[in-house]
């Protein structure tokens, strides 16, 4: 196998997959970041697990619009438990969600280990940890596979659902633009001026989940919350205006994942060491180290004392 | 804008009638009511936690109202929105938010833009004008979180005139501003009542009532009084409001 056949079948289509997961979590993440709501994309990408696993068990099927149905249910039930803790207990939001998406995460865990999912497609490991390397390309035998229709049939099924998934949130959100702005700047002002900001929140909420199932097959549960605030929060401190702390964003993002995935697949057999690293939790590490030097050496000055 | 068939001006800009509002099972503003003439410029004063600033959000719609009616120009508010500008507290906002200080004076042109809410170069000169007449054009391109309380109060006076209302709430627009903001405010909120404009403020320097207002609305949690500054903002009523007596410097 040369090079490029091996690259196009093994890492390409893993690498692929996990920028389009990252440019759909970086997205909404920016706007997740400025309304102080980065624990709303924690528990999203928690609570996921259960209603993933509930689809499963419910229909037998693990076709991508099945899980995203039972994902997006569970999120919206979360979004209800959280307004209703919050309401009848007055408790901080925070907490709220800290007590909902872990109590649905454990519920996930439980359903996934009792019962017979586990054994049939879905695992933990792959729950928490993501799948990546396993989202191969068999029918690629090099780069000219990229222009044969035939073996583009057989691409993993992620790719092109993820590629819907991360349109769909990129288009919403450009259209949504000003009012989302406005809405996340100044709420009060947004409602009088005739912006509907609970629907914009809502919204929000549901491209925050949209996200967060279409990073699940990629990094897992857990490292999603890396892909949904580490590169927005990132580009914030290398910018002061709006759009460019989103494009900046996405473009961290999708280095993170795609030198990321190269490094995992790679690195280790560079350096001689035989054990392989998981690609999820490269990125992960990436997106992290990115952050660190940001905050080192980002041009944005803190002036936080200016306010009164 | 010119109606086909004649409307009576209503001569209210805005009515509550027996507003109360909740929080939990404790009421902060309890059965409401009062009038706010057309072309009138009213304080709405009263002690830290009278629920002033509750009042106003809850007539806005923006929090529940337990029971109660709002009306602005003689419609239900929500249909009269367009004609109100809402200046919240500068306080409830991040001013670390990514922006500029004209990208903040274009939100309130939100109405105006169409379909793709695309800024027209007409918005954008009408967005400086509203700068301009606050001082703060030469600022226009600064960070907002580079300003100081003053100017960014200014900011948002500069919004709301954007919006271009006949109706303009303004939460503690003074609050920890320096005296040439507040005297450039008060101008400009001036201007507006002689351009027939109605302005509603909650306000905390009693001494500058009179001078500023020429209506007052004294509650604390309820209505004490309402009306016109001079017959309204007498020293026994403010104390009852207040719960104290020693209000010296205004008017037995």
């Amino acid at each position: 196998m040369t090079f490029g056949a091996e690259f196009v079948a093994l890492t390409l289509p893993p690498m692929v997959i996990a920028v389009l997961a990252a440019l759909g979590c970086a997205a909404p993440g920016n706007f997740l970041l400025l309304r102080g709501q980065s624990m709303l994309g924690d528990a999203m990408s928690h609570v996921v697990l259960p209603g993933i696993v509930a689809a499963f068990l419910l229909t037998g099927s693990a076709a991508q619009p099945i899980m995203l149905a039972g994902a997006l249910a569970a999120a919206t039930l979360s979004s209800l438990m959280i307004e209703a803790i919050r309401r009848t207990t007055n408790a901080d939001p925070g907490a709220a969600m800290g007590v909902t998406f872990t109590a649905m995460f454990a519920a996930g865990v439980l359903l996934l280990e009792t019962s017979g999912a586990g054994a049939v497609h879905l695992d933990v490991e792959h729950a928490l940890y993501g799948n990546l390397e396993g989202l191969i390309w068999l029918d690629a035998t090099g780069w000219a596979s990229l222009a044969d229709p035939a073996a583009l049939a057989t691409l993993p099924p992620e790719l092109p659902a993820l590629a819907l998934a991360t349109t769909l949130i990129l288009v919403t959100l450009a259209l949504v633009w000003r009012p989302l702005t406005i809405a996340t700047f100044d709420e009060g002002f947004a409602a009088t001026s005739g912006i509907p900001t609970r629907w914009l929140s809502a919204g929000l909420t549901g491209l925050t989940a949209l996200a967060a199932v279409a990073a699940f097959s990629a990094v897992g549960s857990i490292l999603t919350i890396a892909m949904l605030i580490c590169p927005p929060a990132t580009a914030r401190l290398l910018t002061d205006s709006l759009p460019r702390q989103m494009t900046l964003s996405l473009l961290i993002a999708a280095a993170a994942a795609a030198l990321g995935t190269i490094a995992a697949g790679y690195l280790p057999l560079a350096l001689g060491v035989s054990f392989s690293v998981s690609a999820a939790g490269s990125i992960a590490t990436l997106s992290g180290l990115f952050l660190a030097l940001a905050a080192t050496f980002g041009p944005r000055r803190h002036r936080r004392s200016a306010a009164a | 804008m010119v109606s086909p068939t004649p409307i009576p001006m209503p001569e209210t800009a805005l009515t509550i009638t027996g507003l109360t509002v909740a929080y939990g099972s404790v009421p902060v503003v309890a059965t409401v009511s009062a009038r706010f003439p057309k072309g009138s410029m009213t304080a709405v004063i009263g002690p830290n936690g009278a629920g002033k600033s509750t009042l106003l959000k809850a007539a806005l719609g923006l929090i529940p109202a337990v029971t109660g009616d709002v009306r602005a120009f003689g419609q239900p508010v929500a249909k009269a929105m367009p004609r109100i500008a809402y200046v919240p507290q500068r306080a409830a906002v991040d001013w670390e938010f990514p922006a500029r200080v004209i990208d903040v004076v274009q939100m309130g042109l939100y109405r105006k833009t169409g379909l793709l809410r695309r800024m027209t170069p007409g918005l954008k000169a009408q967005a400086m004008a509203c700068l301009t007449r606050l001082g703060m054009q030469d600022f226009a391109d600064r960070q907002i979180g580079a300003l100081s309380g003053g100017q960014q109060q200014r900011v948002f006076l500069a919004r709301a005139l954007a919006q271009e209302a006949d109706l303009m709430i303004l939460d503690e627009p003074f609050a920890g501003v320096d005296a040439a903001t507040e005297s450039t405010i008060i101008s400009v909120l001036h201007g507006l009542r002689s351009e027939g404009k109605t302005v509603i403020a909650v306000h905390h320097d009693l001494s500058t009532v009179p001078a500023y207002f020429d209506r007052v609305l004294l509650m604390n949690r309820r209505v004490i009084a309402e009306g016109a500054t001079q017959s309204t903002f007498r020293r026994t009523l403010v104390a009852e409001a207040y719960g104290n007596t020693l209000l010296t410097a205004i008017p037995a």
